[in-house]
């Protein structure tokens, strides 16, 4: 009898969590053993799921790179477009369609280099968008060369003696340039990036999070840093948890301290408002507003 | 599907190429554009600018010439029409885009008001010198159309129908329009909205699950879909199967090239697009687009009055070039003079057409003027001379 009702039991399937967020069909990923980026869609998936958004009304927009390829994996809206742009392409998105919740989720070499004009001037008009940077301090996908992020005297294919381009300091950078919400973590805090992300994505306005990640690959070996799990236990032991910290005072140097936290929480105008609602005011009446 | 009775500025009016391009897109049913300011060019979106509040669009100056042109393709696949405007360094700027619209069969319009290059070359004055740009300046093989308006008319005209067939083929169409034609005031006719045929997208009518974001059905060009509708679709400028999906195999590459080219080649007779002027029987053709062509009038008018059974063919439509016409016409007539203002573009098409079959004289003319007729003339005595 008890074998009988053993054998009834039906155990179930092991199933990824986020499963109905991802396009399973296009699995497995192309992400190295040890890289962070699968950790950061983890906690996307976990945020939109908390968020509790119409899915249908998400749209997500990466470059290109190893994290521009996370678009292709979400079972949402995607666009994967070209190298930089995609800040650009979601604007044009958003505006032409103001229900849509947009995010860019790219890297740093492509947001950054490549892309960084277009992500200062986003964030100067208060474009209505998410901005999720995974920061691996290099380009991955191309092989190892240094990124407008990589840290001096680290080093990367194109400065094999050690980096002494001097890097940006991301928060810095979108704080002045009029981003509305700010945060960096790593890829260890996978319970403030999900709570970031999901505050980012509740903004209005245009917000960036920041999220630091492991290339074991092309960062960390050619820098003898170890594996993956070497960069975590590096992360959790040289993380220090700042919220409100000054944006100026977060650069990063070669494995030194990582402030991490909440920099920036303030209300901007969106650029959809302030257009409205100026035009309004010239024209009265006879604006005839976007109707999306 | 008719134009918007609400936004077309129907009428006679008195305005530049320029402004004329503007209201061919309004009542095309542009309702996104994107744009950086540069000479030659700018008061297209100017005009844009003052209009827009009142007919429901948004126009938003980019930062660059990279971004307006990726910025419109994001509206596109947010269901509107849109389209950027700029002229050589911006255009050069722009070949990213075209190369992502095409692969991505994203449905736009750019105009470029063609000037003096190469760099920034003469900022103010006239050329026809992108003409094979606007046809392989993005990297990897594809198809575009290519439109040229020779008169403010045709700058509105041919506007709607380039966002038609942008529509039609989903194809990025570039208007090729010129200083001459952009800053030159003429009388234009706008026809009532009922009177103005626009091509409407046509999105699947399938449910989400059963939708493939390149199937194309026996077409050759497959239905659209926009953000926000539940198809949840990917769309990537990386080589890719019907679902979307990034697919890096020769097999998938042929299939996909195939077909981008394929429908455009294959359509090229109903894209085509040519004016004649006594073709039949002539010695000489002349095969002129653009302003250029205007400036053929006399020269062929005088030459006509001395007996010289002279031609004129103007090419509306440049891409796809039409290579059967004229490979048929080069069977029947003994010379082609081609005045461009560049030093020799389409004269290649041309001659690569006739293959040998007539004989070939460019008149080239290196930008900053229109040529003089009497070189268009002098050249046209030549080949009759030497024929």
């Amino acid at each position: 009898m008890l074998d009988q009702q053993t054998a009834e039991i039906e155990v179930p399937e092991a199933q990824n969590p986020v499963e109905s967020l991802l396009r399973m069909d296009r699995m497995p990923h192309i992400w190295c053993p040890g890289c962070g980026i699968g950790t950061t869609v983890n906690c996307f998936a976990r945020a939109l799921e908390q968020s509790k958004l119409d899915l249908d009304k998400v749209a997500i927009v990466s470059g290109i790179g190893c994290t521009g390829r996370v678009a292709g994996y979400l079972n949402l809206d995607s666009f994967h477009t070209t190298h930089g742009r995609a800040i650009p392409f979601a604007t044009g998105l958003k505006l032409a369609n103001p229900d849509l919740k947009i995010v860019v989720y790219s890297g740093d070499g492509d947001l950054f280099a490549i892309g960084g004009n277009h992500f200062i001037h986003a964030a100067r008009r208060n474009v209505d968008m998410t901005v999720i940077c995974v920061n691996n301090l290099i380009y991955g996908m191309t092989g190892g060369q240094v990124a407008p992020t990589t840290p001096v005297t680290a080093k990367g294919t194109t400065y094999p003696y050690g980096s002494y381009d001097p890097p940006f300091n991301l928060p810095y950078l979108a704080d002045s340039s009029g981003a509305g919400y700010v945060a960096r973590w790593t890829v260890y805090h996978v319970r403030h990036v999900t709570k970031a992300i999901k505050e980012a994505i509740a903004h209005r306005g245009f917000s960036f999070v920041e999220i630091i990640s492991p290339c074991p690959t092309l960062y960390s070996r050619r820098n003898r840093l170890g594996d993956g799990l070497d960069q975590m236990k590096f992360y959790k032991e040289n993380s220090e948890i700042k919220n409100g910290a000054d944006t100026k005072e977060v650069g990063m140097d070669f494995q030194g301290k990582i402030i991490v936290g909440k920099f920036v929480d303030r209300e901007r105008k969106t650029y959809r408002q302030l257009m409205n609602e100026h035009l309004s005011n010239v024209f009265g009446e006879q604006f005839t507003p976007y109707e999306g | 599907m008719k134009a918007d009775k609400e936004t077309v500025l129907t009428g006679a009016h008195f305005i530049d190429g320029d402004h004329a391009a503007c209201e061919g897109a309004i009542a095309a049913g542009c309702k996104f554009v994107a744009g950086y300011p540069i000479t030659p060019s700018t008061e297209v979106v100017e005009r844009i600018a003052l209009r827009f509040p009142l007919v429901g669009g948004i126009f938003i100056q980019m930062e660059d010439e990279i971004a307006s042109s990726i910025a419109i393709q994001g509206a596109v696949w947010a269901g509107k029409k849109a389209m950027t405007v700029t002229s050589g360094p911006g255009f050069s700027l722009m070949m990213e885009h075209i190369g992502y619209a095409a692969i991505t069969e994203t449905p736009c319009v750019f105009i470029n008001v063609q000037r003096g290059g190469p760099s920034t070359g003469l900022p103010t004055l006239p050329a026809q010198a992108d003409m094979m740009q606007a046809r392989w300046g993005s990297h990897g093989d594809y198809e575009i159309i290519a439109i040229v308006p020779n008169s403010p008319q045709e700058c509105f005209d041919l506007t709607i129908r380039a966002f038609n067939l942008s529509e039609e083929y989903r194809v990025p169409v570039l208007v090729m329009m010129d200083e001459c034609v952009g800053h030159m005031t003429e009388k234009v006719v706008i026809p009532e909205a009922r009177q103005i045929d626009i091509v409407e997208r046509k999105f699947t009518k399938k449910p989400p699950g059963e939708y493939k974001m390149f199937e194309t059905n026996g077409t050759m060009v497959p239905e659209m879909v926009k953000v926000g509708d539940g198809y949840r679709t990917h769309l990537t400028g990386l080589t890719h199967d019907e679902q979307g999906y990034p697919a890096m195999s020769p097999k998938v590459q042929q299939r996909m090239l195939r077909r981008l080219v394929d429908k455009i080649l294959l359509n090229e007779e109903k894209i085509r697009h040519i004016e004649e002027d006594h073709v039949e029987g002539a010695d000489v053709v002349v095969i002129s687009y653009g302003i250029t062509s205007r400036v053929v009038l006399p020269a062929v008018n005088k030459a006509r009055k001395e007996g010289v059974k002279v031609g004129h063919i103007r090419l509306i439509t440049v891409w796809p070039f039409p290579e059967s016409y004229i490979r048929e016409l080069a069977k029947k007539v003994s010379a082609f003079v081609v005045p461009e203002l560049n030093l020799g573009q389409i004269v290649h098409e041309v001659e690569r057409c006739a293959a040998g079959n007539a004989v070939m004289q460019l008149v080239p003319h290196a930008g900053g003027a229109v040529h003089a007729p009497e070189d268009i003339y002098d050249t046209i005595k030549g080949v009759i001379e030497h024929a």
